[in-house]
């Protein structure tokens, strides 16, 4: 394949516009299909009995009262998945997070599953399964988690990544550290040196939709699965590697997707749903309930972060040191390695180091959360920034700038910068009119920055012209914010047709080669690269059907505007021949035309973003409310602005509830305390204001159009704007995310009193 | 065990079911008569996917039993648009990229409906208050004030 991604400038005649998206009549009326919304016949109901219990050990399950009961036609625990992941660690952790094996590591954990002929019967039988556990201490907290004396979560834990292997097991599963320079040396170099310790709650992404599957294993070894997904691909691979199906002959189909934010990138309940299918011999549908969702599927990690930036007089940082602990529930992670990686990635520095502790918890495993990891390390990090310019006199947004990274800055994490636009959302933002807005007592303004990598990855595009000069474009990355919309408008420029001739569909496992998920922002980034470049294999194609259909050498015909044109003054009497025209006699001229695409996605341009916020603060009660918000964020290009948009304010008002709001809370006994929308409250419209946004374009030079990921890096600024925002209102430093009103009304009480 | 026998009627059209006591009209809608366009995001009454208007009001059918459905008048978001033509409010979500992964978006065009037949001129403020009981996740909310804000302004001037 010579596909050239490089970025070529060009005029648009698509890319750019806002048409409606092809999956939007279906979602107005009630027709689009989610996870819960299909059915098959004869299909039973699943349920899953979970742990009551932090932390125990499973001496004995007894499910026979339950497999008597009528109307039950399957029970498993651990034994109906016997462990086939031939020593993959990982793997081992997904199977014994879908079912307990030996000890239940959270309150929550999947310890047994019923098929039953409806819900009713379903959970009556879970009641008749008598489950032994002997409890165990437990420990919820990530500093105690760290302490010598914690309950240890997993024996066989001890700490990656020291120089020398400790002679103990810990909580502590990896410790990872990145940077360069010397910063003792650089903090001697500065005048003023900020350090400060913050921590922030394990929140969730609170996808409105429930995860739901519906399994059928066929007696002859293939089996299908429908399932709310941002990866059918990839759970098709673990789902056949737990069950020990072949890959092909599992064939998963992703429906329409109620949200994810990163949260339905693991198997949870569907090697469940399949293993009771094959024990039932039925299609089985399993629904979680919402309080499943928050006990039993995969939050973010809770942090404690400690910072120390220094700066000499000028504004010039010297120095900036970080250590970051984050939770992974009770199994090993990546997730602190991430925030080490993102934590200064804004900014220019001579001297940096970063470190990062992965942290064993009696917590649900923790999942990927929109840019997963560097909105806490943002917090830290932004919170000392804003402090240091305050501390040095120096207005923040100039501190900021005179600090930024640019071109060819080697970045706090390694890679070396190309064209970046931290500079160039700063200075946008410092120009912004929310900047000069005045501001009314008890209110205050809070800006700060943020990064994300962006990924790109597998992808596979299937582009296929109808004969009537339609065109159907299958995709494999799930569409999860209008990706459908954004990718057919990129077929419509390659081709140079009307957006209204095409179709974008997500195909399933069966129809398309191997998709990775729709994580990192790369749902757009990847797979309008492969559809680019299956337009272009597609008009290869359109070009030699119309040299045949003019018998003239293909080399003398290119392909403008939708038309294959034949060049030199020798053809002056052919017509361009349209697509459509050229469709119609595909069937004469070598049959069907289609353009297929295959490749690795590289260069994912990085993306950065400043947030602008007013908050004010009731310092009778402590409660906030949000009164203007501002995004500033690169996009690249902005395949379809409005969806663009979509993301910069989702991302932003996701961030508010975590900043203000959301939060996990566990009691003593290592229960959630809040496992409902009702305590565990995410903003409601009457919470927010509009959210301005201002998309910069600043392209990426690995993708044709410049495209960059923008779904993620909208929620990495606003815990650090928010917290600054209220610390200017309050008069007081908040450390501490949620800020709550009884946090911020202690914070401003403790400030009173001094 | 015997069923309810229950006689409603559902956007517009006369329908009977039988169901169990403890069936709620979410589950009946969804898991019986195939009007699987409300959600259950939560069943607790708090995200307001379920969204159905009963009787002229506005309910999360997850609060509702299917019994209680017994000689009233259901509209849910299937009987929204008339024919080919579009509610205004489904249009606008549609032109104002008012949804992204949809899941809340049957909820949301049902409580505006509803809110703007009690009031076809509210404020912003009114917009967001009337809407508070329906969880979106994905846009902020922006869009979707727009959109009632724009849809209200085109069925005044119908």
């Amino acid at each position: 394949m010579n596909f050239d991604p490089r970025f070529s400038g060009r005029k648009f005649a698509s890319v750019g516009t806002r048409p409606v998206r092809p999956d939007g009549v279906d979602k107005v009326t009630g027709r689009a299909r989610y996870g819960a919304d299909f059915n098959m016949a004869g299909q039973l109901v699943g349920r899953v009995l979970r742990s009551p219990h932090a932390h125990a050990i499973i001496k004995k399950i007894d499910t026979s009262k339950a497999e008597k009961l009528s109307g039950v036609k399957a029970v498993i625990t651990a034994k109906d998945l016997p462990d086939l992941t031939d020593g993959d660690a990982g793997m081992y952790d997904v199977l014994d997070n879908c079912m307990a094996r030996t000890k239940a590591l959270y309150d929550g954990h999947a310890v047994a599953a019923v098929a039953a002929v409806d819900a009713r019967t379903a959970r009556q039988a879970l009641k008749l399964i008598e489950v032994d556990y002997e409890v165990l201490p437990h420990v919820t907290d990530v500093d105690e988690a760290m302490q010598h004396h914690a309950p240890l979560i997993n024996e066989a834990t001890f700490t990656e990544g020291l120089e020398e292997k400790p002679v103990k097991p810990s909580n502590v599963t990896k410790r990872s550290q990145f940077g360069h320079g010397d910063v003792h040396q650089g903090f001697g170099h500065a005048d003023h040196i900020i350090e400060r310790s913050f921590k922030t709650e394990q929140t969730h992404q609170g996808y409105i939709e429930p995860h739901a599957c519906v399994a059928s294993v066929n007696l002859d070894g293939t089996a299908e699965l429908w399932v709310c997904t941002q990866g059918h691909f990839v759970y098709r691979q673990h789902c056949a590697q737990l069950l020990g199906l072949e890959a092909s002959k599992l064939r998963v189909t992703s429906s329409e997707i109620g949200g994810g934010f990163g949260g339905k990138t693991h198997v949870w309940a569907e090697p469940v749903a399949l293993a009771l299918s094959r024990k039932a011999g039925r299609p089985v549908k399993l629904v979680m309930t919402r309080d499943e969702v928050f006990r039993a599927s995969g939050p973010t990690s809770a942090t404690s972060i400690d910072v120390k930036i220094g700066a000499r007089k000028d504004g010039t940082i010297t120095a900036a040191e970080a250590t970051l602990r984050y939770t992974s529930g009770p199994y090993a992670g990546t997730w602190a390695e991430i925030g080490a990686m993102t934590a200064f990635a804004c900014y220019k520095l001579d001297n940096v180091k970063t470190v990062g502790y992965e942290v064993l918890v009696n917590r649900p495993k923790t999942a990927a959360y929109r840019a997963p990891s560097a909105p806490m390390a943002a917090f830290a990090v932004e919170s000392a920034i804003d402090e240091l310019a305050k501390e040095i006199g120096i207005d923040p947004v100039e501190f900021r700038i005179k600090n930024a990274a640019q071109e060819g800055t080697r970045s706090s994490y390694g890679p070396v910068y190309g064209p970046i636009g931290i500079g160039p959302t700063l200075e946008a933002a410092k120009n912004h009119p929310h900047m000069k807005a005045p501001l009314k007592a008890n209110q205050g303004r809070g800006m700060a920055c943020g990064f994300w990598f962006n990924f790109g990855g597998q992808t596979c595009v299937d582009l296929n012209i109808g004969m009537d000069g339609s065109v159907s474009l299958a995709v494999g990355t799930v569409d999860v914010g209008g990706s459908r919309a954004s990718l057919s408008l990129v077929a419509a420029e390659e081709l140079g047709i009307d957006y209204s001739q095409l179709k974008a569909i997500v195909a399933d496992t069966s129809s398309l080669g191997y998709n990775d998920m729709t994580d990192g922002s790369r749902g757009t980034f990847s797979s309008s690269m492969a559809t680019i470049s299956a337009a272009r294999n597609a008009i290869k194609i359109l070009r030699d059907r119309a040299a045949q259909m003019w018998d003239v050498p293909v080399d003398d015909v290119i392909w403008e505007k939708g038309h294959a044109i034949a060049k030199g003054e020798k053809y002056g009497n052919l017509s361009p021949l349209s697509l459509k025209e050229i469709a119609a006699q595909s069937g004469k001229t070598g049959g069907p035309i289609a353009g297929h695409s295959e490749l690795v996605a590289d260069g994912a341009g990085v993306s950065f973003a400043t947030h602008i916020c007013d908050i004010e603060v009731d310092p009778q009660t402590g409660a906030t409310r949000v009164i203007r918000y501002t995004v500033v964020q690169d996009a690249g290009k902005a395949v379809h602005p409005t969806y663009v948009e979509g993301q910069y304010q989702g991302g932003a008002a996701q961030g508010i509830g975590w900043a203000l709001n959301e939060e996990y809370i566990y009691g003593k006994d290592g229960r959630l305390q809040n496992p409902g929308f009702l305590d565990y409250r995410i903003p409601v419209c009457s919470d927010l204001p509009m959210i301005d946004t201002q998309i910069l374009e600043i392209p990426n030079p690995n993708h044709p159009y410049g495209v960059r990921g923008v779904g993620e890096t909208s929620i990495v600024p606003p815990l650090a704007a928010i917290a600054n925002a209220v610390s200017n209102a309050a008069g007081v430093r908040m450390t501490h995310i949620p800020m709550s009103p009884p946090r911020i009304l202690a914070a401003i009480e403790a400030e009173r009193k001094g | 065990m015997a069923g309810i026998a229950v006689s409603t009627t559902i956007n517009g059209d006369g329908v009977e079911y039988l169901c169990q006591p403890d069936e709620t009209l979410l589950d009946v809608l969804r898991d019986r008569l195939g009007l699987t366009g409300a959600k259950e995001g939560c069943g607790t009454g708090d995200c307001g996917a379920c969204s159905v208007i009963v009787d002229g009001r506005l309910v999360c059918s997850c609060l509702v039993l299917g019994a209680e459905a017994e000689g009233r008048k259901v509209e849910t978001i299937e009987g929204m648009a008339h024919g080919e033509q579009l509610h205004p409010l489904q249009q606008k979500f549609l032109e104002h990229a008012a949804l992204q992964c949809g899941i809340c978006t049957p909820g949301f065009l049902i409580a505006a409906k509803d809110l703007l037949e009690k009031n076809p001129s509210p404020t912003e403020e009114e917009i967001r208050f009337g809407l508070a009981g329906n969880l979106c996740r994905c846009t902020g909310y922006d869009k979707i004030v727009r959109a009632v804000q724009d849809a209200a302004t085109m069925m005044k001037g119908a």
